[in-house]
């Protein structure tokens, strides 16, 4: 099935297949509890066949045997003092392996870490991608790209409602409350493009609101990094301008932000390299111009219930924003 | 006892006859058939909820419903589940059994038994009213704020929510203290502690769980109505308040809720493991004080559903040990059950066959409980459908499986028929394969995954295949519930007769008719160990000196049952549901209005005024035999 998936270029999103070393501490863990959970159900179902095969059969009329009110039954008594004492130390054995595998995640080097800040919003990311130098901050929406092998930190934060982040071929989640801060440590060890999706129920949209990860070597991610700094291009053709000019004067302009130019509002998705993500709508359709069209003209019949309005734009004015649009790479 | 006793008995403890008396009745067995006939309807509520949530999951961008709706009905279906069914339904059963388990003629304050279902009744309505105009409540059954909160969740859903909270708590609170009350001070002579059937035993736990778990809730859900209507802050961080407040105060609640539902059920195990077996349960002590150390330690466990959240590392860990460490109470009473049936003669009849898939069902899903006891397990498993799978193993193994059981050996003492051991089978079967059919490919998915609360998915995340397989299942689980039906409408007319004891178990309840006539005993019995029925009875066998034409009953000491003094219970009447219509009008009104809080208790103050008035004649006329016999 897992084949299937890389095969129509769907990106990953099982926990089973860890492709960094936070997601592989958790699946030794899991593969130990396996193991050691299915031992102790086989055993017990085992036990009560057993009994159930070697006690003679009765009915309702058999005379109970009560003899044991009058004195102890040591042998049983005994045997099932060991079951106990050795699921006792079975349960010993996974608070170990639990706590050995917390001090691994929480031991992850965060040398040269790259450092992320997302927030929730009812159902989108926001990801700001912080530096020391203010200036070389950017921010983007539902795509993080991270560089393979270099720990990440996310900061985590939320603008409505709790939501939780959840890439589980790369690490556990952790949730986004409003009024608190919580961090999370990740590294991907192998490049490819890992879907993560809001684990904790955020309200109407809460199954459409997914973001993708690609992990790629560390000099495309500098490239992408440094594509990001910069300000949206100048539009080159008298229909991106006009374009850019319906952006400008419609809605739009109310929500989005375009770097370079007078967009600067914040409360939807960062549009300055739109034409540079893979997906629109968190993570949930292809960013072609189809989808983009049928998005600017009418969100509510894709995502029902999103803060985004409808917008009934002539059809060359939305001919000419869905050319400006597609120059944001 | 002559005839003309028993008569004189069965006219005292009778309910009154006709329209107006089936609202002033409060025998506990009454009430308790109702209480349990009413959470049965929302179990079937819940579950058609659920089967058409299957179907809108069955494929990949299913157009079933709408995202409103299905949040809706997830809500609906797990409040509907926790609160209206598998609680109450636990203290239904126990109403029903416990005055009878422990030789007493009425569950103590047997008008707050009748309130109780009342308002239950009421609130359950009014959420289903709710529901059915589009207002039901869709925020989960958790409710979790700030998404519950004023401003992400505006209009009266979410209060409606918090009301039901209210009006269920209530009840489940009023059932506890009378459960524990029946069973301190109104167990037969001779029934002391050590020798209380061990279903008396885990009612007790449950009971005292309950006086400490609900008032969580209770005081929770209120924080939130008031944040919802008149504007306070308690969980707006903005204003000072916290969200995590909310999750700490709910999970307090709500963890213990699980045993809430999974101790009473271990009684069921205890009653009918001894009476298949033919033989006494065994470590009698070993499974009283599991129960006990259960019922404590299911309140230090409440984080382990908050592992996702920034808590410190270090504390959670606690968490996870105290997690761990309530396996091994369960451990000792699965392993004393197994020791009873290995080492009796087992009778295998359908009762036997839902608890022996306690082994099986609720063994699983403690295992995946001890998955999700890890926090770096958690953080993968948590809020995915793995989670969905592990809740059900626990609540149908340990719930919902022995409940059944203990319908089908319960039932021909409520109603003096056996059910159909054949279409029992049936049911047992199909109940236990679509059971896994539909939730064991969950945990598959939950790892691959699907998370939980998503009313679709796209198709390119290969989750179709077991999505259906559960679709499948959840339809013979539908099934299964159906022939349920049949066989109790069926054999409630035309099943065999039972007879006083049809399987020939040990405790109390087996020693009176099928069904109990009104006062439940023609002799109040007298106990001489743990089986009365299966051991020798020395002399005295039955209390005397009761009178059979007064509610009087004999209340004893708290540890050794020794007689203490004699009690008059009230006699029926209405105004436990004029009280329950004045609560009602008040709880409801308060959702619109914070005024009903003040004019709405006028009304609760006449009614109850009125429940409490005492009868002049009766008290002359008692007084009058007292002083010359």
């Amino acid at each position: 099935m897992t084949a299937h998936i890389v095969a129509a270029g769907a990106p990953f999103q099982d926990a089973l297949r860890p492709f960094g070393v936070q997601a592989a501490h958790i699946g030794a863990l899991w593969n130990f509890t396996l193991g050691l959970c299915t031992l102790v159900f086989l055993a017990i179902v085992a036990a009560c066949l057993v009994a159930l095969w070697r006690a003679p059969r009765a009915h309702a009329d058999t005379v109970p045997d009560v003899s044991s009110l009058a004195r102890a039954e040591s042998r049983i008594h005994r045997r099932v003092g060991w079951a106990v004492g050795i699921s006792s130390l079975g349960l010993l054995a996974l608070l170990a392996a639990d706590v050995f595998t917390s001090r691994a995640l929480a031991r992850l080097p965060l040398k040269g870490a790259v450092n992320i800040t997302l927030i929730g919003h009812q159902w989108w990311w926001e990801a700001r991608y912080r530096d020391e130098d203010v200036s070389r901050e950017f921010s983007t929406a539902n795509e993080l790209h991270i560089p393979v092998g270099r720990p990440v930190i996310v900061t985590l934060l939320s603008n409505d409602v709790i939501h939780s982040l959840w890439i589980p071929n790369l690490q556990g989640k952790k949730d986004l409350i409003p009024g608190r801060t919580a961090t999370l440590h990740l590294r991907a060890d192998k490049p490819g493009v890992y879907r993560g999706q809001c684990a904790e129920f955020c309200g109407l949209e809460h199954a459409l609101m997914a973001l993708q990860v690609m992990a790629e070597p560390s000099e495309r991610y500098e490239a992408w990094a440094a594509r990001q700094r910069q300000p949206a291009p100048e539009p080159a053709t008298e229909l991106t301008k006009r374009g850019r000019q319906v952006f400008l004067g419609t809605t739009c302009v109310m929500c989005h932000t375009i770097a370079g130019t007078t967009a600067g509002a914040g409360l939807g998705p960062d549009l300055t390299h739109l034409a540079g993500r893979q997906t629109i709508a968190a993570g949930m359709f292809p960013n072609n111009r189809g989808h983009l069209a049928g998005w600017i003209a009418d969100p509510q019949a894709l995502k029902p219930g999103v803060n985004m309005p409808a917008n009934s734009l002539p059809p060359d004015d939305l001919q000419a924003l869905l050319a400006y649009l597609e120059t944001l790479k | 006892m002559t005839d003309r006793d028993a008569e004189l008995l069965e006219q005292t403890w009778r309910d009154p006859p006709g329209f107006f008396g089936w609202f002033c009745a409060i025998n506990h067995k009454t009430i308790a058939k109702r209480f349990m006939v009413t959470t049965f309807i929302f179990f079937v509520l819940a579950g058609t909820l659920a089967l058409v949530m299957r179907l809108q999951l069955a494929r990949p961008d299913g157009h079933v419903v709408g995202p409103d709706l299905y949040d809706q009905m997830f809500t609906m279906h797990g409040s509907t589940m926790m609160f209206l069914f598998a609680v109450p339904v636990m203290q239904a059963v126990a109403v029903y059994l416990v005055p009878l388990m422990v030789g007493a003629r009425s569950v103590a304050f047997p008008r707050m038994n009748a309130f109780a279902w009342w308002i239950f009744t009421f609130g359950g309505i009014m959420l289903y009213v709710a529901f059915f105009c589009n207002v039901g409540p869709d925020a989960g059954w958790f409710a979790y704020v700030p998404l519950s909160g004023p401003q992400y969740s505006p209009g009266k859903r979410v209060d409606m929510w918090a009301q039901m909270i209210t009006f269920t708590e209530l009840s489940g609170l009023m059932e506890a203290i009378i459960i524990i009350c029946t069973i301190l001070k109104m167990r037969a002579p001779g029934m002391t502690l050590n020798r209380m059937p061990l279903y008396v035993w885990t009612m007790l736990a449950t009971s005292f769980m309950v006086l400490f778990a609900l008032p969580a809730v209770m005081l929770s859900s209120t924080a939130l109505i008031c944040d919802r209507l008149i504007g306070t802050h308690f969980f707006n961080p903005g204003e000072g308040g916290d969200a995590l407040l909310w999750q700490h105060l709910f999970w307090f609640f709500g963890h213990p809720e699980v045993y809430l539902i999974f101790i009473p059920p271990l009684g069921f195990m205890s009653s009918i493991i001894a009476t298949f077996s033919r033989r006494p349960v065994v470590g009698y002590p070993a499974m009283v004080l599991a129960v006990i150390a259960t019922a404590f330690l299911a309140f230090g466990l409440w984080v382990h559903h908050m592992f996702a959240t920034n808590l410190p590392d270090l504390g959670k860990t606690f968490f996870t040990a105290a997690s761990l460490m309530i396996a091994i109470p369960s451990s000792v009473q699965i392993f004393c059950w197994i020791a009873t049936l290995g080492s009796g003669k087992v009778n295998i009849k359908t009762p036997l066959l839902f608890v022996l898939a306690f082994f099986v069902i609720l063994v699983a899903g403690g295992l995946t409980g001890l998955m999700l006891a890890s926090v770096s397990l958690d953080v993968q498993l948590h809020d995915t459908f793995f989670v969905v799978a592990h809740l059900h193993y626990v609540l149908f193994g340990g719930g919902v499986f022995p409940l059944f059981g203990a319908f089908y050996f319960w039932f021909p003492k409520f109603t003096g028929r056996m059910l159909s051991e054949r279409l029992g089978r049936w049911q047992f079967w199909l109940f236990f394969i679509g059971f896994n059919v539909t939730f064991f490919p969950m945990h598959i998915l939950g790892l691959q995954g699907m998370t939980r609360r998503i009313y679709t998915y796209p198709a390119q995340m290969g989750w179709e295949g077991m999505n259906m397989t559960a679709t499948i299942g959840s339809f013979m689980i539908a099934i299964s519930v159906l022939i349920f039906i049949v066989n109790v409408l069926k054999s409630r007319r035309h099943g065999a007769l039972a007879g006083p004891n049809p399987w020939g178990a040990g405790t109390l309840e087996w020693s009176t008719a099928s069904p109990p006539p009104a006062g439940n005993f023609e002799l109040a019995p007298v106990v001489h160990g743990r089986y009365p029925l299966w051991q020798e009875a020395p002399a005295p066998t039955h209390v005397t000196g009761l009178a059979n034409g007064d509610r009087e009953v004999l209340v004893t000491t708290v540890a050794d049952a020794l007689p203490d003094h004699r009690m008059t219970l009230p006699s029926p009447s209405p105004w436990p549901f004029w009280s329950a219509v004045a609560t009602t009008i008040l709880f409801i009104g308060s959702i619109f209005t914070p005024w009903a809080v003040v004019w709405g208790s006028v009304p609760v103050a006449i009614a109850a005024t009125c429940w409490f008035w005492p009868k002049r004649n009766e008290a002359e006329r008692r007084r009058r035999v007292e002083v010359h016999p």
